[in-house]
This record gives structure tokens, sequence and C-alpha cells, in this order.
């Protein structure tokens, strides 16, 4: 059966492929060496346009309007342009009401994109331009300590590590973001308030890695100018301990990045942190695809042990009869504790 | 691949959010026959991206059940035909509900009339409705474009215009979605399905289809302001989303060439299959599926007035869950819980199955949580499509569910349910249906699979269904009375062929079972007390013949609407007695 795998790794080889959504201009090159918040390629894909419809304004026919259009399409027209007018002994001006770029011209109407602002691409890790994709972005290339979450509130940032969280089941308080925290990316715990959230942006945190939070904060998650990985749980649980371990060795390091895309099993993206790591030689890529196998490190997602980290022992053929009474396929796992326990296999995942 | 009247075996896949189906019928002792079922997880996801690979680890899991081989292990491909060793299979017909819902824009002249027709037909299929035009619109041209643009359409459906009516006002709706269109880049443009004035086809499809990535028609959904006619379109619509997903989904394209181009949405064949069942029944009967899916709850009924059809993506069972929470709250979902469980517990649940939506409960109290969200999600949309449901249908009292003389339940948390008791209870307590209705399971999630085998072979999912498919729950009587707490309102008699007979007066807050074994008939004898209805007007008896099934008869006296009691403890009390009633 096929096994989903999340990543948390003290130091694998880790490669992005970053596309725009439409063709734009990719602006880096070949080996170029990028940060998370680098801009590697901009496209206009404007959701804001200005419709003038001069033939119905001049209440004339379509074509009568089209020919006296004196606009074409991909020109760019400020605020004022005059679009068309009749003839006459005061003849009328239908002008440009604001600036942009023609779009459009038939029917006797002009369309005006008059978006301010381009798409930009991040690279939303740091590394190496390992391959250009013209028109749609790049695939960049790093070394170092990856760790996936479950969570994200869309933001990407870089920065230096600063463990706060003592313990894997820390709760992060209000009072324990000062000042001296600016400018870091903080690995805090449970998150259960917004003043939390409030006080880290209050403080311009570069980011905040979280085991858990609440729920209710979603929304407010989501409106934070800084990034957010949660790599556990919506609702309190402890960081992960493999997790926990990778972040805290890492403390005080510099250029972490922080993806905080959304987690999407139909696209594959997850929310990443990626803490760059000296080496001389490229260490092995993560497995992507897995079966479950005996002997593999597991995670479990859900009660009766939501979060404990295991290793998978044995993968009965008959199905199993849970203790509520429901036929499942399972298999067995031994925590780290040296209990034993009867998994769905559907409620594991593969850490590697 | 074999002619389709002398079809043998038929290999039915069906392709869901969580789970990849492969179902062989075969013909035994001149019957087709439900022979086994083969699953796996859907591969739809990331990082394999590809149904391919769900659909073959199913049908290795099918060749593991049956012995028999439907792979070519050296070139790795289906076996079409029957091959000289026996290999293989006749026919192949598929279903998919995988996948995200389309995003569907909806155009239309007025709001009320080809707008809200539009949006049965868009919501008859796994679609979620991001915008919607009509010429009640306020919104200058600009901003509906701009409007299109923003909700990234899969699909733009374009209704309005009586069959010789005028057509200026559509006029200008179909050149803002063209605009809109014209200003997609080339691999995001949409489908555009033209279900309009017919005279405009011609002109639709001169201007959108150059801008599209496809473009369909059909017979106009509203010919006329009086007449709402969705059968044609919603045919069309079924084939349109497989273009669609066509495009979002890898291995889409070779399935379909697999079943000869007669890929359809899971819904779309579920209807066809429920339609010929309410006609197979006979006239004024009734028949209602419901599924629990990952992807979407959809209700799906079979009325002599035509088939009505629904999809509630909102209220899928999969990651899109939380959304349950927008449209009830965790209170009401820890009503339904036989323990005390803290609302905040309810919320963490219920986002912890967002994040893993193919993981399962592995506690008691999971479990029962899980069927509590199983209940609000089926609840909540069949009091929604109450609302779309043809007006004059039978019913006993108008917002509560019409008479149904079948009702089939599928979806892995009511068919997995560990007893029949939890599984039937689900189902009440949700549809809280009326009269008396025979309560059916669909354990294999066979419904999709038959409504897509009829276009091979008419004759296999009728005998299919004789062949034991699905299971027999129980026969349900709940009658519908205003009445005080605890006054008789129906006493019941039934005679087994051993010529056992069980009474029992039913008790306006009570719950009854007179058991009678599968396989077996009995008489059961209905009278009605203080006016109670059970489906032929207020205090008539009924005298049937009834099947044997899991459960026996169900005699369910908590009165329609159910409302449970605010009292904590005596609520909890009433849930564990009822679930002990059916068996627990």
């Amino acid at each position: 059966m096929l096994a989903p795998v999340i990543h948390q790794l003290a130091l694998t080889t880790i490669v992005r492929k970053r596309l725009m959504p439409v063709d734009g201009e990719v602006i880096v090159k070949l080996n170029q060496k990028v940060s998370a918040s680098d801009v590697i390629g901009e496209a206009s894909f404007s959701q804001s346009h200005h419709l003038i419809d001069v033939a119905r304004m001049l209440n004339i026919k379509a074509n009568q309007a089209d020919k006296m259009i004196a606009l074409k399409v991909g020109e760019k027209v400020e605020e004022g342009t005059v679009v068309a007018s009749d003839k006459g002994l005061i003849p009328r001006k239908i002008k440009v009401q604001h600036s942009g770029r023609v779009v459009a011209v038939g029917g006797g109407q002009v369309l005006i994109d008059i978006s301010k602002r381009d798409y930009q691409l991040k690279a939303g890790i740091s590394g190496e331009v390992i391959e250009i994709i013209p028109k749609r972005g790049a695939v960049i290339q790093e070394v170092g300590a990856l760790v996936q979450g479950v969570w994200g509130n869309g933001k990407i940032a870089r920065g230096r590590l600063h463990v706060l969280a003592e313990q894997t089941n820390a709760i992060l308080t209000p009072s324990q973001l000062d000042i001296s925290l600016r400018s870091l990316v903080i690995l805090a715990g449970y998150c259960q308030d917004a003043e939390s959230l409030k006080a880290a942006a209050d403080i311009t945190v570069r980011g905040l890695i979280l085991s858990s939070l609440h729920p209710s904060l979603i929304g407010l998650a989501r409106k934070m100018p800084y990034p957010i990985i949660v790599t556990d749980a919506l609702g309190k649980q402890p960081m992960s301990p493999t997790a926990y371990k990778i972040l805290s060795t890492n403390n005080q390091r510099d250029n972490v990045s922080l993806n905080a895309d959304f987690f999407s099993r139909h696209k594959g993206t997850r929310p990443e942190i990626v803490i760059p790591l000296p080496q001389n030689s490229l260490p092995p890529e993560p497995i992507e695809i897995d079966q479950f196998k005996a002997g593999q490190t597991v995670r479990i997602v859900r009660a009766p042990a939501t979060g404990a980290v295991g290793t998978l022992i044995d993968l009965p053929a008959k199905q199993q009869i849970l203790p509520n009474g429901l036929r499942v396929t399972a298999g067995e796992v031994k925590l780290e504790n040296g209990e034993l326990l009867m998994v769905p296999l559907v409620n594991l995942e593969v850490l590697g | 691949m074999a002619s389709v009247i002398d079809t043998d075996s038929v290999l039915a896949l069906d392709i869901g959010a969580a789970t990849t189906r492969a179902i062989l019928f075969d013909v035994v002792e001149g019957r087709y026959r439900f022979v086994a079922v083969g699953q796996a997880p859907s591969s739809t996801h990331a990082p394999l991206n590809d149904l391919l690979s769900g659909v073959s680890d199913a049908i290795s899991h099918l060749e593991q059940i049956t012995g028999r081989t439907f792979i070519d292990n050296q070139t790795n491909s289906i076996l079409t035909s029957i091959q000289a060793d026996g290999s293989g299979v006749d026919a192949i017909t598929a279903t998919i509900s995988a996948g995200p819902p389309l995003r569907a824009v909806i155009a239309g002249l007025l709001a009320d009339v080809s707008l809200e027709s539009a949006r049965k037909l868009a919501t008859s299929t796994y679609a979620r409705i991001v915008e919607s035009i009509s010429i009640n619109d306020p919104r200058p041209a600009e901003e509906q474009i701009d409007a299109i643009l923003k909700a990234n359409p899969d699909i733009i459906i374009i209704a309005g215009g009586t069959n010789g009516g005028a057509s200026q006002s559509l006029q200008g709706i179909i050149e803002n979605i063209g605009l809109a269109a014209y200003l997609m880049p080339q691999d995001r443009k949409p489908l555009i399905f033209f279900v309009g004035n017919r005279e405009k086809d011609a002109e639709v499809k001169e201007i959108l289809e150059p801008l599209s990535s496809a473009l369909y028609t059909a017979p106009n959904i509203r010919p006329s302001i009086e007449k709402e006619d969705l059968n044609a379109a919603r045919k069309e619509l079924a084939r349109a989303v497989v273009e669609v997903k066509k495009m979002q989904l890898r291995g889409v394209d070779e399935i379909d060439a697999w079943t000869g181009g007669y890929l359809l949405p899971s819904i779309f064949t579920e209807g066809r299959i429920i339609d010929f069942l309410s006609q197979l029944y006979g006239a004024q009967k009734s028949v209602l599926s419901v599924n629990l899916g990952a992807s979407a709850t959809t209700i799906t009924a079979g009325f002599d007035e035509g088939l009505f059809s629904q999809a509630y993506p909102q209220f899928g069972m999969g990651n899109n869950i939380v959304e349950i929470l927008e449209n009830t709250s965790t209170a009401a979902i820890a009503n339904w819980l036989p323990m005390d469980i803290s609302p905040e517990r309810v919320n963490d649940y219920v986002y912890a199955k967002a994040l893993y939506p193919h993981s399962i409960p592995a506690t008691k109290d999971d479990l029962f949580l899980e069927q509590a969200l199983g209940r609000e999600a089926l609840r909540i949309s069949i009091q929604r499509s109450l609302k779309d449901m043809p007006a004059d249908v039978p019913a006993l009292k108008s917002g509560l569910l019409p008479l149904f003389d079948v009702i089939i339940g599928g979806g892995s948390i009511i068919s997995n349910a560990p007893t029949p008791g939890q599984s039937l209870l689900i189902l009440l307590d949700a549809l809280q249906p009326v009269g008396i209705s025979t309560f059916i399971l669909d354990p294999n999630n066979l419904l999709p699979a038959l409504g897509g085998a009829t276009v091979i072979n008419s004759l296999l999912p009728i005998q299919a269904l004789e062949t034991g498919a699905f299971s027999n729950l129980a026969t349900v009587v709940s009658p519908v009375v205003s009445a005080r707490y605890g006054v008789n309102i129906l006493s019941a008699s039934l005679t087994r062929a051993d010529k056992s007979v069980s009474k029992v007066e039913l008790k306006q807050g009570g719950f009854e079972v007179l058991p009678l074994k599968l396989g077996e008939v009995g008489d059961l004898s209905l009278l009605p007390r203080n006016r109670a209805d059970i489906g032929r007007g207020p205090g008539k008896k009924i005298n049937m013949k009834v099947g044997g099934s899991a459960l026996g008869v169900v005699l369910d006296g908590r009165g329609r609407p159910l409302e449970l009691t605010s009292d904590n403890v005596r609520r909890r009390d009433l849930i564990k007695k009822w679930l002990w009633s059916l068996g627990g």
C-alpha cells in the first residue's frame, strides 16, 4: 500500500521547482545563488480592468465605433488619453479614466488592464538555480535540514533561527515575545491566543514555527505579515520529537527559509522549513513515494497516540479488528517508549 | 472489446477521492452476479497525480481475491477481451468522483429563473459555484469580467432566454464572458457549456468556442418561464465534467479510452441507476440514495416526477470537512454523541480529519465523533436538497423528507460502521424518513458502477441487485403525528412464516424493533393511533408483506422532526438506548 511521506531530515538535498501560474519573465540565471524571499520571476496576471463601450457612449453601431477607436492592443495609455471622438461642430471625446495597457479592442469597445502590480514569484527556498524553465520559473537546489509542516499561512521569508520553545510541548505566550527577538525566525510551541500572533507582528519577527495552532486563530494567522508554519496539528499537540530535535540543534543558524505554502494533496505542496548547511557533496534526496514496509519510522496521525513516532514492525496480511469494531488493514508499530500498537495504515505517515 | 449484446464479464472501475474500486460482475448460471471488489487508495494526489496507479492496485487486489488475471504482465496493460487462457474481461466501465470539484461560474438572465436552473444544473455534479452573473447584476461589465477572472473557473454554464424568445439581453452576458475568457491564459481557459435559448447556439459557438478549452451545448434548461428541464443537459454536463477532469488529472484519458468513451461522473451514473430503480419498483414508488463520500455528500432521488440529483462538495467527509463547521455548530455535532465531549475536542477532531482525510477513527470515542459528523453532513445536505426537490412529490408534511419506499445508504461512514444498527441510526437521525421505507446498505459502493454498467447491458444491474450485491438493513416505520410524549401512536403486529407473532405498542418518543431474519418473510399489520400517519393518511391502517433484513422491522416513534432534548444527561442516555435497541 502506498504510504504518505513527510520529510523531517537533518541533512538532505532539497530540489524545488518554482513555477508562475502563467507565462512571464524569469529574472534569475542558471547557477545564480538565491534567497527564499528573492523574486525569481514576474508575470502580468491582471484581474483588474476598465471597459470603455465607445459604441454605446456615442450611440453608434459597433463597427462604426471600431473605425473611430484610436488605440491598439498592447498600447500603454495614461488617464485622459483620447480613445475616440466623433465628428461635428463640437466633437465628443471619449477619454481613458485610468492609466494602463490596452488588452482588447473590438465590438465597439476597448478593454484596458489597469492593474498596478505584476505577479511576482519568490524563490521560496535558498540555494542555487540549477535549471531555468523558460517563461515559467526555475529549479532551485539546496543542501541542509528539511522539516515539513501541516499548515502554512502562504507567506515566505528567511532569517536567523531562534529556539524559544524549550521542549516539544511548550506553549507560546505573548510575554515571551520581546524586542530582543526582532527579525528572527522563532521556534515556538502551541499557540492558543491571538495576542501572541499580534505580539510577533509588533516586534517584526521574520517567521514563526509552531507545533500546533488553535483552529480559531487560522483566520488571523493568514493575515499576519510574516510566515507561520505549523509542524504537527491544528488543535493542541506537542511538536514531533524528530522535528524538534532537527530545529533545536540548529539554533541561531542563519538564512533559514520559511516557505509557509498551503498544504495541498493535489499539488503536492507543503509548508517547509529549510536550514542551509555547509557540505562538500550532495547528500541523497528524500524519497517522495514509498510503500509501507517493516522497519520504517512512522508517525501516528490519529488517536489514541496522535503525534507519536515509532517503528513499523509488522504488516499482517489479514485485516485487523480495532477496539471500536472497525475492520481495517493495519500495521504493528513499536513506539519509542517500547509500547506496541496496532494502527490502521491510513493513520500512519512515513518519516523520511 | 466484445459486442454490447453478448458481454459476459464486466469490470467496473469506480475512482473515488479516497478509494479506487475494481468491481467484477460475471454471468453465473445464466445470470449476472456481483463477484468481488478489489480496493486500493486512490492515487490522484501528489506525488503520483495519476489515477492509473490506484486503478492498477485495485485491479491487482481483485486479481488476488478472484484468482483471475485482468492485466497483461508483459505490457502492463488491461486485457479488454477474454484471452485463450481465460484472463481478461469482456467489457470495462468506469466512474469517477476523484479530483477537486469543478469551479463553476453560472450565468443567466433572471436570477430566480434561468440562473436558478443553472445553479441546479451545476450542483447536480461535483462543482462549486464560484461566481454568478445575471442581468440583475448591478456590477458594471468590467467588474463582472474581473469577477470571472478572479473566480478562475473550470467551467462556465450559460443559461437564459426562452426558446423563440428575445435574445438581446443574453448578448451582453455572452460578450462579457467572451472578454473574460479572451483574457485568460491559453492553458487556463474554461470549458463553456451553453444551455440557453437554442436559437443562440450557433452564435455562441462562433463567439465562444475559440475562447474556451471546449464548448458544449445542450437543449435549453428553461425552454419557457414555467418549465425547467435539466435531463438532457445533465447528460452533456457529465461528459463535460470528464473533459475537465482530463485536464486536471493524469490517467483520465486512458481510463476513458478503456471504456470506449463512457467514463462518467459517479453521481451521474448513480442518478441513472436510481432513476432506473424507481421505474423498476413501479409507479408511485420513490427511491432515495445518499452517499457520504470523501469528495462530496450526494443526494439522489428517483420520483415519478423525474430524477433529482445534488452533490454537496462542501459537506464531503474529506479535506473540506471543516466547511461543515461553517454550516452547523460543534454543539450540534456533539448532540449526536452518547458521551460527554467538549466542543473544543469536536473542533480539534474536525481539523485533524481535514489534515488527514484518509485517516479513520481508531478509538470508540473517535468513531462516534466521526459518525456524528456524518449525521450532521447528511442532515444539512438533505435539508438543503428539500428546497430543490420537486414540489409535487408525495409527502406527509412540508419541511419533512418526502415519502420514499426505498432508501439506500453508502459512503464509508455509513457502510463500514461496525454494526448494522449504527449504520441505520446514522441514516434515521440524519434523514428522518416518514411513512414506511426499506433501508438498504451499499457496502461496496456499487451504485455508481451499476449505473455505469447499464451502458453495456441493461440486464446487469437488475440481475446483480437480485443476487445479494446490497444488504437489507431494515424496514422502518416512522409515523407522523402530533401527540404528547408517551401516548400510543401505533399498534404493530408481525406474523412470521413459522406462525410466531410479535406485537408491540409504539409510544410517541419510543423506538421498537420486531426482528425478522434475512431470508424470512412476514405479514406486518400496522394500526396507527391518535391520527398518526404512516403514509396512507391519518389513522389509516396498513397490512403488508415484509422481507427479512439485518434488523427486521424498526418502529421509529421519536417524532418528526426529531428534536433532541437539551438535557445533556437524558439525551446521551436516549442515544445509548436507541443504539442498544438496534443491537449496539
